[in-house]
Formats: C-alpha cells, sequence, structure tokens
C-alpha cells in the first residue's frame, strides 16, 4: 500500500491521533494513554500533539521509573518548612500535576510499588499522604501517558496501570513519513470538553460495549466503562449530544481491540467462561436472554427506523472490529508469553549497578552523607527539631542564625534494602514418554518453591521444550494464582531439543537482567537430545548445539544447576553442567518436593 | 468531599457483602481480606462500609476514641485529664474507617513527635498515627500485598497485642490499638505474607462476573454514578439506610444470640476435616456464623450458619498444598459435602444414644 502512496498516513497514526484527541477531552476519565514506541519523532509527535490540543497551561510533569516516594507523593519540604519555622507540605509530581497529565518514562520498567501507587491515586482522584509527620489528602486530577519503550512481548508496563488507561497505542512499526498533521485543533478539543458532560448513551450502545467486551475475552469491568467513556468523547469531538453507533464502533476499535484476547466466538475455538453469551444470535429471533432485563425498550418488533438493539449492535461492533483485530492474533498470544528470540545481552549493566542505591527505604540511621548515602531530610530534622529552643538558647541569636540550628550529630543518612531478586528459571525437558510425569513433579517445584520464596519476593519462571521448540511456559511471576493458570494443561511428548531449551531459558534470563534482577537456571534433562538449534533431528548436531547453548550460559555468568533425571546419570547432563559452569545433580526419582529442596539448597538466594 | 458509591449499589459480589456485613455487626470477628480480578469493585465496597456503620460513643476530645464505657485513663490523653480530674463527656462519632495508603511511612502509622510543635515551640509532644485513629474502628490497606515488609510487621505486632508502643526520640508511649483489619489485593501482584493472610478471619475470592446482564448493569451504574454521583447517592440513599438499620438491629440482637451444640461440634468436625492449624479458625467460625444469625434474624445459630460461613472463614487457613489443583474455596466445599451431613446424622445419633 505504501508503494502507490507513498506518503500516506498509516492507520495506527490515525487512530493514535483520534486517541490523543480523546486524552484531551477527557484525560481524568479516560484514565491516559500506554504508547509503545522508542524514543524517536513519531513517539515526539504524538506527545506534541497531546500538548497541543491540550488547554493551555495544562501542567504536564514527567516522572521517571525509579522515582521514589517523596517525588511521586510528596512530603515535607525541608526549605519551605526551615523558612516558615513550621512544617510545610511539598507536593509530588502526581498532586502538581493536577488537571494534566503525568508522563511515565520507561513505564515498562515500573516497580509494581509505584504502580499501585498509581492505581490508587487514578482511583481515588486524590494524593492521600500519610508521610513524614504530614497527613494531607491533595485532589490529584489526572490523566497518565506511560511511555512504554518495551522490545520483548514481556516487557510491558505493569498490567494495574494499564488496566486504568483506555488507549494501548503501539506506534513501534510506524515510520515518520508515515505520520501526519490530524487537523485537530485545541479549539474542537475545548468545545468537546465543554460538551462532554452533555452526551448520551443508548442502553444498547452500552450493552453492546460490555457484550464485545466480553465477547473478545476481556475480563475487566475498566475496559468497557472506559470504553463507554471514549464513545462520549467520540461524540463531543464531533459536536454531537448522541453517541452514535459509529461511535461505539470507533471506541470499540480504539479502547477494546488492542485488548483482545480472543476471536469473537464466531470465529471458533476460545473462550471458557462467555458460553453463556450465545453471541451470533438471529436479531428478529427471541430478545435473547442477556438483555431483557436491562434494555426492554428495545425489544419486540423490529421495526426499520428504531435503533439497533443490543445484539444487533454489537454483532456490528464486532464485525468492525474483526478487520482491526490482528490475523495472527491467537498466535501473538500464545507466542506472547515466550520471548523466544535469539537472545542478547542489553542495557544489563545499568540494571545491576544501580540495584544497590535504589531499592526500597527502610528507614533511617545516624551517619554522614558520603560515599552516595543520601541524606534523610526528614530524619535529620526531626533528630534536630526537639533540641532547637536549648540551642537557640545556648547560642546567640541574630539577623545572621538560622532559624534551625542542625548539628552533625544530627544528621540521618537513609537506608535501602537492596532489591535484587533471585528468579529461579526452570527448564524442563518435557519430551517423550515418561514427559507427563516430569512435568508433573517439575509443575509441583515451581510451585512449592513459589510457596516458599515468597516471604523473600522471589520469582519463579518455566521454560518446557519438546518436539522442535522451546516455550516459556511460565513468564517470571511470584503469583501462585497465575502459576497454576499457566501450568494447567501444560502438554508433553515428543522429540528432544535441549539446545533450544536452553537458549530459551538463557533468553528469559536476559529478561530478567534487565529487570536488575538475578536469575538462575535449573535444567532438568535426562541428558538426551535429538533436535538441534536450528529445529531439525539430528542426535549428533544436536548434542554440539545444546553443548555450545551451555558454554553461553557460562559466558553470561548465570548461575545454574543441571538436575539429571535419568535412571543411570547421563554423561551428556554431567557435560552440560561442566559447560555451563553449573552444579550437577542427579536425582533418578525426584519428586517436587525433593526437587524443591535441592534448589534451594543448590542456589541461596542471594544477598542474605 | 467525593460522594462514595454506595454499598447498595453493588452488583452482585454476594459473599464480599456478606463478609463486609459480618465484620460491620460483629467486630471481634477479625478482619476482612478481599483478594481478586482487577476492577471488581473490591475497593469500592470497603469504601462503602463507613457509611454503614452506626454511630459509636466516645470519650470526647479523646484523639484515641476511648470508650466512655471503658475503665478510664487507657490512652495517654485520657490519663492526663484523669490525672487532672477532668470531667468525661460521651459524644456519638462515627466509627473510623482509617486508609493506609501505600507509601506511608512508619512515623504516620504508629505516631511520632509532632513536628510542628517541636518546631515552632519546642515541644516534645506525641502525635498519634493512622493506628491510633483506627483504634475502635477499621483499618484498610487497599493493594495489602504490595506494603513494605516493615510496615507489615509492625502492624502483625500491633494486631496481635492491640496496644501500640512507640519508643522514639526519646518519647515513650503505649496507647490501645484494637481494630479491625480490612485488606484487598490481586493476587497476580504478589502473595500475601501467611502471618499476614492469618490475621484476617474471613477471607473473600472476588472474580469478574461473566455473565453480561450483570457486566452491563455494573458498568450502567458505574458510568451513572460518576455522570451524577449525588442522585445516584439518592437513589441509593433508602436501600443504604435500610442496610444501616439492619446491621445496627443485627448488632442489638448478638448478644442474645445463642449458638447450639450441633453448630459447635459441626464447625469442631469441619476444622479437624480440613486440618486448620490452631483454634483462631474455629473460633472465628462460630463468630461469623453467630453475626449471619444476627443480621437474618435467626436466635440460634445452627449448622446451616456454620454452612454458609465456612467458605467465608476457613479457606485462607488451609494448609498450602501447591499439587492440590483445586482452590482452596473447593476444597472447604468438599469438606462440607462430606463432613456436614455426617455431622448432623451423628449429633443426632448422640443425643437419642445418651439419655
Amino acid at each position: 500500500m505504501n508503494a502507490e502512496a507513498p506518503r500516506s498516513i498509516s492507520d495506527t497514526w490515525r487512530a493514535a491521533t483520534r486517541a490523543a484527541a480523546l486524552v484531551a477531552i477527557d484525560p481524568v476519565g479516560l484514565g491516559g494513554a500506554s504508547l509503545r514506541a522508542g524514543p524517536g519523532p513519531v513517539r515526539e509527535r504524538w506527545l506534541a500533539l497531546l500538548r497541543h490540543l491540550l488547554p493551555e497551561g495544562t501542567p504536564i510533569r514527567r516522572a521517571p521509573a525509579g522515582i521514589d516516594d517523596d517525588r511521586l507523593l510528596g512530603g515535607l519540604d525541608l526549605v519551605a518548612t526551615l523558612a516558615a519555622g513550621r512544617p510545610i507540605v511539598g507536593r509530588g509530581i502526581l498532586a502538581e500535576a493536577d488537571g494534566g497529565i503525568v508522563v511515565l518514562a520507561m513505564a515498562e520498567r515500573l516497580p509494581g510499588a509505584v504502580a499501585g501507587r498509581l492505581a490508587s491515586v487514578l482511583d481515588g482522584r486524590a494524593v492521600r499522604l500519610e508521610r513524614e509527620g504530614l497527613a494531607a489528602t491533595l485532589e490529584t486530577h489526572l490523566g497518565i501517558v506511560a511511555l512504554d519503550e518495551g522490545r520483548e512481548d514481556d516487557e510491558r508496563p505493569p498490567e494495574a496501570v494499564l488496566d486504568r488507561l483506555a488507549f494501548l497505542i503501539d506506534l513501534g512499526d510506524v515510520s515518520f513519513r508515515e505520520t501526519g498533521d490530524p487537523g485537530l485543533t485545541p479549539e474542537a478539543v475545548a468545545a468537546a470538553r465543554a460538551r462532554l458532560a452533555g452526551t448520551s448513551v443508548s442502553d444498547a450502545q452500552l450493552a453492546a460495549l460490555c457484550g464485545a467486551a466480553a465477547s473478545v475475552a476481556i475480563p475487566s469491568l475498566r475496559a468497557p466503562l472506559l470504553a463507554l467513556r471514549a464513545a462520549r468523547a467520540l461524540a463531543a469531538l464531533d459536536a454531537r449530544a448522541d453517541v452514535s453507533d459509529e461511535d461505539v464502533a470507533e471506541a470499540f476499535r480504539l479502547v477494546l481491540a488492542p485488548r483482545a484476547r480472543a476471536f469473537p466466538p464466531a470465529e471458533a475455538d476460545v473462550d471458557e467462561g462467555e458460553d453463556g453469551a450465545d453471541e451470533p444470535p438471529p436479531p428478529p429471533d427471541d430478545p435473547p436472554p442477556e438483555n431483557d432485563e436491562p434494555a426492554d425498550e428495545t425489544s419486540e418488533e423490529p421495526a426499520q427506523e428504531r435503533p439497533l438493539t443490543a445484539d444487533e449492535l454489537q454483532n456490528l461492533v464486532l464485525e468492525a472490529a474483526k478487520a482491526v483485530l490482528p490475523e495472527d492474533l491467537l498466535a501473538q498470544l500464545r507466542s506472547g508469553l515466550s520471548g523466544l528470540k535469539t537472545s542478547r545481552v542489553r542495557g544489563e549493566t545499568t540494571a545491576r549497578a544501580k540495584a544497590g542505591v535504589t531499592g526500597r527505604p527502610a528507614g533511617s540511621r545516624p551517619g554522614e552523607p558520603k560515599r552516595g548515602a543520601r541524606l534523610d531530610l526528614v530524619s535529620t530534622l526531626r533528630a534536630a527539631a526537639p533540641w532547637q529552643p536549648l540551642r537557640k538558647r545556648s547560642e546567640p541569636t541574630g539577623p545572621g542564625t538560622p532559624r534551625v540550628a542542625v548539628r552533625r550529630e544530627d544528621f540521618r543518612v537513609g537506608v535501602r534494602k537492596p532489591t535484587i531478586r533471585r528468579t529461579t528459571i526452570f527448564a524442563v525437558d518435557a519430551s517423550g514418554s515418561s514427559a507427563l510425569n516430569r512435568l508433573a513433579e517439575a509443575k509441583g517445584a515451581v510451585e512449592l518453591l513459589l510457596a516458599q520464596c515468597y516471604v523473600r519476593r522471589d520469582r519463579v519462571a518455566l521454560v518446557a521444550f519438546r518436539d522442535r521448540a522451546a516455550e516459556l511456559v511460565l513468564e517470571p511471576t511470584r503469583s501462585l494464582a497465575r502459576a497454576k493458570r499457566a501450568l494447567a494443561g501444560l502438554a508433553g511428548g515428543g522429540a528432544t531439543p535441549l539446545a533450544r531449551g536452553i537458549d530459551a531459558a538463557l533468553a528469559c534470563a536476559d529478561a530478567v537482567r534487565r529487570k536488575g534482577e538475578d536469575p538462575a537456571i535449573v535444567l532438568l534433562t535426562d541428558g538426551k537430545t535429538n533436535i538441534g538449534r536450528a529445529g531439525t533431528p539430528g542426535r549428533e548436531a544436536a548434542r554440539e548445539d545444546a553443548l555450545a547453548a551451555a558454554r553461553e550460559a557460562r559466558a553470561r555468568g548465570v548461575v545454574g544447576l543441571v538436575v539429571d533425571i535419568s535412571r543411570a546419570g547421563q554423561p551428556l547432563a554431567q557435560e552440560i553442567a561442566a559447560a555451563m559452569g553449573a552444579r550437577y545433580l542427579a536425582l533418578p526419582y525426584a519428586d517436587a518436593e525433593r526437587l524443591s529442596q535441592a534448589v534451594s539448597a543448590a542456589l541461596p538466594p542471594q544477598g542474605g | 468531599m467525593r460522594q462514595v458509591y454506595p454499598f447498595s449499589a453493588i452488583v452482585g459480589q454476594d459473599e464480599m457483602k456478606r463478609a463486609l456485613e459480618i465484620a460491620a455487626v460483629d467486630q471481634s470477628v477479625g478482619g476482612v481480606l478481599v483478594f481478586g480480578d482487577r476492577g471488581t469493585g473490591k475497593s469500592t465496597a470497603v469504601r462503602a462500609l463507613a457509611g454503614l456503620l452506626p454511630a459509636m460513643k466516645a470519650v470526647a476530645g479523646c484523639p484515641y476514641n476511648c470508650d466512655p464505657a471503658k475503665p478510664r485513663g487507657a490512652c495517654p490523653s485520657c490519663a492526663v485529664r484523669e490525672a487532672q480530674g477532668a470531667t468525661f463527656q460521651a459524644v456519638e462519632v462515627p466509627v473510623p474507617v482509617i486508609d493506609l495508603p501505600l507509601g506511608a511511612t512508619e512515623d504516620r502509622v504508629v505516631g511520632a513527635l509532632d513536628l510542628e510543635r517541636a518546631i515552632t515551640k519546642g515541644e516534645k509532644a506525641f502525635e498519634p498515627g493512622l493506628l491510633a485513629r483506627a483504634h475502635r474502628g477499621f483499618l484498610y490497606i487497599d493493594e495489602v500485598n504490595l506494603l513494605e515488609d516493615h510496615l507489615v510487621d509492625l502492624l502483625l505486632d500491633v494486631a496481635a497485642s492491640g496496644e501500640n508502643v512507640v519508643e522514639r526520640e526519646g518519647l515513650s508511649v503505649r496507647h490501645p490499638a484494637r481494630f479491625v483489619l480490612v485488606g484487598s489485593g490481586n493476587p497476580e501482584e504478589g502473595e500475601l505474607r501467611p502471618q499476614l493472610l492469618d490475621r484476617f478471619g474471613l477471607s473473600v475470592d472476588v472474580s469478574t462476573p461473566t455473565d453480561i446482564p450483570s457486566r452491563v448493569e455494573i458498568v450502567r451504574r458505574r458510568d451513572a454514578f460518576e455522570r451524577d454521583p449525588d442522585a445516584f447517592v439518592a437513589a441509593y440513599a433508602d436501600a443504604d439506610g435500610r442496610l444501616r438499620q439492619r446491621i445496627a438491629t443485627a448488632r442489638r440482637r448478638l448478644p442474645e444470640t445463642t449458638v447450639t451444640e450441633e453448630a459447635l461440634e459441626a464447625a469442631a468436625r469441619l476444622c479437624v476435616a480440613l486440618g486448620t492449624d490452631g483454634l483462631r479458625g474455629e473460633i472465628t467460625l462460630v463468630r461469623a456464623a453467630r453475626a449471619l444469625a444476627a443480621l437474618e434474624g435467626v436466635e440460634d445459630v445452627g449448622t446451616a450458619e456454620i454452612r454458609a460461613v465456612a467458605p467465608l472463614s476457613l479457606r485462607h487457613r488451609l494448609r498450602r498444598n501447591p499439587l492440590d489443583d483445586a482452590g482452596s474455596g473447593v476444597r472447604v466445599e468438599r469438606a462440607l459435602a462430606e463432613v456436614l451431613p455426617e455431622a448432623i446424622a451423628d449429633t443426632d445419633e448422640a443425643r437419642t444414644a445418651t439419655p
């Protein structure tokens, strides 16, 4: 298509500009947008467009991923406090951005704890400050733009944030030439803002959005609510009071389609929970059970001019949506769990080096701010505060003396707990006849380890390899709930692509490192392999490939453990252990319990 | 002040609502943990709870909301006034429902030196924290599984002793801090520490409803609330009022509600069958059943009430068995099906056999 019209504006960009306009109209209601794109002119153009469309003077604040609570939520403003001689609240970035937008830089690296704080501020529309001797509730109405620079599929902003943002925009494939001026003006946005409260949505439209969201297997109820608000904003933008069916369809494309987890059921397979939804109902037939209660005015005779029923509209919306849903959605979803492209080491040093200085604050101790230790101003002030009257009395006061006398012994520095977490990656041979058994034990071991290690907040991942490929079955997680879901229904059998298994575990280890955490690989193998890295059969080549993969693991310094689960120890398993620089452990009849114990013993937690 | 979404406007989620109602009737049940999917209205429900609680009597001017019916001088403030021979007046105050926001610092949670007085007047004075404000009421922690470990330790300590001891900056203060812990969170963000899990009397698993009519209704009401909060709250004022009345009545009835032998025995058998650790589960089970009976106007707690609250009271106390794929709720149901009918039969036999 680009060949015929080289200057044509890409559809993705056009949709993104619509989203920008809607965010400018209703940043609070829509929550904002996640913008997946590398830093560059395309992303800048989108941000510039948003800035342009927002009313003049709208505050826009940028928050780095590693932001601390002081900056994010606020705290005691020491300078003002000292100047005024009484406690003064210092606003954090969120409260400063009240009425505007907070841009989250590198949101894919946003820690869960920060995401939780953001979520509660977005939900409560206020920052509840209970910090450093201050208690305050600061009204905070804002929208979020999460800049997502993740490249791998598993590098995404936290779900707790994404769930609250209406638009998940991916500009990764848009080149600057495909961008253009959408012809939107701040005046149009301002007019739409004024009109927004007067827009109305019919029951059928509301039901259609909910039904459509359910039929593409979006579990969260925030999604249809956000879509509803988007539909209202679209109507307002178009200077209409009533939301049209086209608005609903566009809201679906903008808000719901990027979250779709399945094709609408008409497309066959998919979808466990929604069987009650009876998706493609013949419209003229009896009004389906699901909407007779909420939308009864639209029942009965199918007159020509009446508005569409919820189901007809929903079908219309879904039809329109199919065009937008990527063809390979299901494949994407399946591989979305894996990050099995060839592994690259990237950015790991920064993540590692920073780990000691960052980390969660864990109180403060007396001491001087040297060598990277940060002065804990509040604690210092607190330490000094009670002595002020005494010091003032003992020292002559005059115009030149400071209001607060701080002495050396008052200095407190912050103590931070380093948060290098261990992620144990299990790479499990799921091939052959005994696979099911081994797989069950590996699953059990993963769950047992999780049950044990959540106090330390360590994580566990699972790679299974069988037949021709390796798959990251369980992303690094410390959630038992998620682990159970991922592990249920894991298949076994087929040939043994050992090299690919090691590669996949390494790719996962890289991803873990990029997050500043510490990976360890536990390889469960019977020391047999017959599929090489290229996915082609051949015992000897497969063996060489496996050893090469193992050496790569060593070169990258990944801690490892090779568990030999064959009946009578296999030489290859030992060779692999040696090549990986990993410990070798023969556990011919490993059960889940022993396996998890062995792993705990062989790979003690970091930093303990 | 922002309007709070009315409790009675929450669609479905009956188990969550029941657990919160039980906690409102009898605070000694020991708190509620609501765990589940995103966007299921967990924190909405907890925040709405505050509107359902009948007012309580407290000592006027006491920052700890001391109970006038209890011996005087329990807290530092009352102790000082007692020593001065001041008069104690009782006033009606709303039951506190205090939010512990993520990012709260320790000094605000336990209380610390009053910074303002220290700076402006050079005085050493204690400023009570969130634990003091939550005394005799509820302490709510959203995203409880993201709470910093050192705060969790602190909460565990205070929740166990009912007293907050502050030793810092030369201050030495102790005051009563008995509160009902209410937590909510999403298990995908991380598990809860077992010690903290154990502190919650009741636990609820919420999931997003999958039936379309409920989903539509939830979105419709949420939308209506956001577009005109005042009108929406007014529309549910009657329903909320009835619920408030029901809870107040249940609280009055609670002391007269008795527990039958069958119910006690059923509770014991159930706990044995499920292998719950310690007696806490059993006590909670009986208390929750009594609160439910009081809510429903039943005079004697029988096995029906035990059955109704068993999943709430026990599902988080089962020993973790990662190899059992069934959820803990299912395991409780299973045990109920096996144990309870049998238990009834047995006790009947036992009674007819022994004269």
